[in-house]
């Protein structure tokens, strides 16, 4: 038996010549171009932005990026242009954050209440208002947040100071407590929790049935089963949600305008009413802007779609590899 | 035999299914009554120690319900008590992951009808100031405006999107991996950086504001989404059904085109629908491509142009009462909008599931 298994040819598969002819070649190139659009659009959009801004890397360079002056020359060279994204830079980075510290609990926990803990009903309810949820415009999202929210953000701002005013980060030089980077970043949590929920829950019903139920049957209870389950199988998944959702969250604009205060001075006191965001400054600069300033907010939004693309990025990959190992 | 057989099946009582995991209804009126009891404790500590609000009420429930579950579960083993305090802290969790849309569902509906009129779909802003009443003026010109250029956006974007769909299932050549990858990345494009880019390039080159430059960054934000749309729905085909096209000496062009794209007519539908879902409240790159107008403008061409976004953001940076209502009704009409979109992708994906 084991002589004729040794000296009999393993058949390889056949290789197969496809042969395209012209229409199918022509049919190819046709969609192959629509395809590469995407890439050339992206392409674009670098190499457009990077040349109209040149002239601010080259004249300013790496002081565009640490600096903290936005100042408008007045043309008669009394004062002089002077412009830098440093506290934007940092500020985006931070509201960013602060979303994301907030939203990834919450985003899990709403996540596994959804597809764990929910009645069969609840959950189907859920899940479509989920997905409503995670198209509401941002712009909704702000103007919730400026007439809704604020006042509960208010209060649960003072409280935090009063309590825990000593925490370099808590501690405030005045006590106004609106449009800081910390209600910011709330607004721009309850904005990426649908996205990040919906991607968890997406991952989570994935998990294989019988390993749940496997942990049912040696006496695990829910808590068990999802912890050493769900939770591991789910991990790459959840993380590339919170990817997306940081990415989310650093290039918005009009939630982040309506609720922060844009100043130029480097602030890491979360309560103080004063932040920095480049999305938001581009927005407040366009409309009165010189013909250099404008180049300056061209270069601020290279860097911000560069930070954005780079998370992105990473977040496609992470997405991509849980994704394949299926 | 066979007697004996039926006699013997009948005297075994076949027992009846049980759910043993399910809670029994005593169990969930057991938890509906502390549930009950805590709200009721929780209300009257916030009414006499004056912990204002509603996030107040909630905090105290909260430490409530966690202590009244100590108190149920103390003589429990420890296991089962963990899951108790877990259960409770996803419960909170998610509360509070889902609190604030319902809250934005439900004050966007509530203040947006307000202002909820017949006029408020016809007039524009042309004689009308922000401040006047609810009954004067209109987002007429605005609907239209952000109408147009969502059409305008959607013919550019559906059949490139359809054509990186093909490509990534169809044609599946040498650059599908990056192909998939970019569109990926190209997804969390900032709105504000589309508007600089056509701001850069479109505007720059025709040298004034204009409708056509709004559906051109619109345009960017949609192709992602309808080109993923595209490639999930087309991945859905039978292999069967190409094998088949094939099998009858059909080529691949013919294929693509006459069997795998019409099968999923409805699918690519949902697509647009969904592209246009996600662009159709985006304000940033409007601000900077086709800033807005008060009156009706027709032309895509013709010079700055209102759309519902800008039109509300407008009016809350002019901030006054009856201009931020009128807000409240723009973000309303906004939501309905997205609403009817996704109705419509159900309806179709039902349709097509059959």
């Amino acid at each position: 038996m084991g002589d004729v298994a040794n000296t009999e040819i393993i058949p390889m598969p056949r290789e197969l010549a496809v042969v395209y002819n012209r229409a199918d070649r022509i049919f190819r190139r046709i969609v192959t171009s629509g395809a590469l659009t995407s890439l050339i659009l992206l392409g674009l959009i670098g190499i457009f932005l990077f040349v109209k801004s040149a002239q601010i890397f080259n004249d300013r360079g790496l002081s565009f990026i640490t600096g903290s002056n936005w100042t408008a020359g007045s043309g008669d060279g009394v004062i002089l242009d002077d412009f830098s994204i440093g506290p934007m830079l940092t500020g985006t980075i931070l509201v960013s954050l602060i979303a994301l510290i907030i939203a990834m609990p919450l985003s899990i926990g709403g996540a596994l209440y959804i597809e764990f803990y929910a009645q069969p009903k609840i959950r189907k309810v859920l899940s479509t208002l989920l997905d409503l949820a995670a198209a509401i415009p941002s712009l909704i999202f702000g103007l919730w947040g400026v007439v809704i929210f604020t006042s509960f953000g208010e209060r649960w701002s003072a409280l935090l100071n009063s309590r825990f005013g000593w925490v370099p980060f808590i501690r405030v030089q005045n006590e106004i407590f609106g449009r800081s980077p910390f209600l910011a970043g709330c607004v721009l949590a309850s904005l990426i929790i649908p996205i990040i929920t919906s991607v968890s829950r997406e991952v989570f019903s994935r998990t294989p049935r019988d390993l749940i139920d496997t942990c049912y049957a040696l006496g695990s209870s829910r808590w068990g089963a999802i912890r050493t389950v769900v939770l591991p199988f789910g991990k790459s998944g959840v993380i590339g949600g919170a990817m997306l959702g940081l990415g989310r969250a650093l290039g918005e604009t009009v939630a982040v305008y309506l609720l922060l205060n844009i100043v130029f001075r480097y602030n890491f006191r979360i309560l103080e009413s004063e932040g920095g965001n480049i999305a938001s400054l581009i927005a407040t600069k366009f409309g009165e802007a010189t013909e250099y300033e404008l180049k300056a907010l061209i270069a601020a939004g290279f860097v911000l779609f560069m930070l954005t693309l780079v998370v992105n990025m990473l977040a496609a990959t992470i997405v991509t590899r849980s994704t394949v190992r299926k | 035999m066979s007697a004996t057989v039926t006699d013997l099946q009948q005297t075994i009582a076949i027992p009846a299914p049980t759910t043993p995991w399910r809670r029994t209804r005593g169990e969930q009126l057991g938890t509906a009554i502390i549930f009950l009891i805590s709200a009721v404790a929780a209300a009257c500590i916030v009414l006499v120690t004056g912990l204002a609000g509603v996030d107040g009420f909630g905090l105290t429930l909260f430490v409530i319900f966690v202590v009244v579950t100590f108190v149920r579960t103390i003589r429990m083993n420890a296991k089962v008590r963990k899951d108790e305090f877990i259960k409770i802290a996803i419960f909170a969790a998610a509360v509070l992951a889902f609190l604030p849309w319902m809250s934005i569902f439900a004050s966007v509906v509530m203040k947006g009808a307000r202002g909820f009129k017949p006029n408020f779909f016809v007039g524009d802003m042309r004689t009308t100031i922000p401040d006047d009443e609810l009954n004067l003026g209109g987002a007429g010109h605005a609907i239209i405006g952000s109408m147009m250029m969502v059409i305008n956006a959607t013919i550019i974007t559906l059949p490139l999107g359809i054509l990186s769909g093909v490509y990534l299932t169809e044609v599946r050549g040498r650059l599908t991996f990056l192909v998939r990858f970019v569109v990926q990345s190209m997804s969390g494009v900032p709105s504000i950086v589309a508007g600089l880019f056509i701001y850069t390039t479109f505007v720059d080159f025709t040298n004034s504001f204009s409708g056509m430059a709004g559906s051109l960054a619109l345009a960017v934000l949609m192709l992602p989404t309808v080109a993923r749309t595209a490639e999930e729905v087309l991945k859905l085909v039978p292999d069967d059904l190409r094998s088949a096209s094939y099998a009858l000496g059909a080529r691949q062009w013919r294929t693509s085109l006459m069997v795998v794209l019409p099968t999923v007519r409805s699918g690519l539908t949902t697509a647009a629908i969904l592209g246009v879902a996600r662009v159709i409240g985006e304000t940033a790159p409007l601000l900077l491509t086709s800033l807005s107008s008060n009156s009706y403008v027709f032309n895509p061409l013709g010079g700055p142009i209102g759309s519902l976004p800008t039109y509300v953001f407008g009016l809350l940076q002019i901030g006054t009462e009856n201009a931020i209502n009128r807000a409240w009704t723009g973000a309303l009409v906004l939501m309905l909008l997205v609403l009817a979109l996704f109705t419509t992708t159900r309806f179709i994906g039902g349709k097509d599931r059959r």
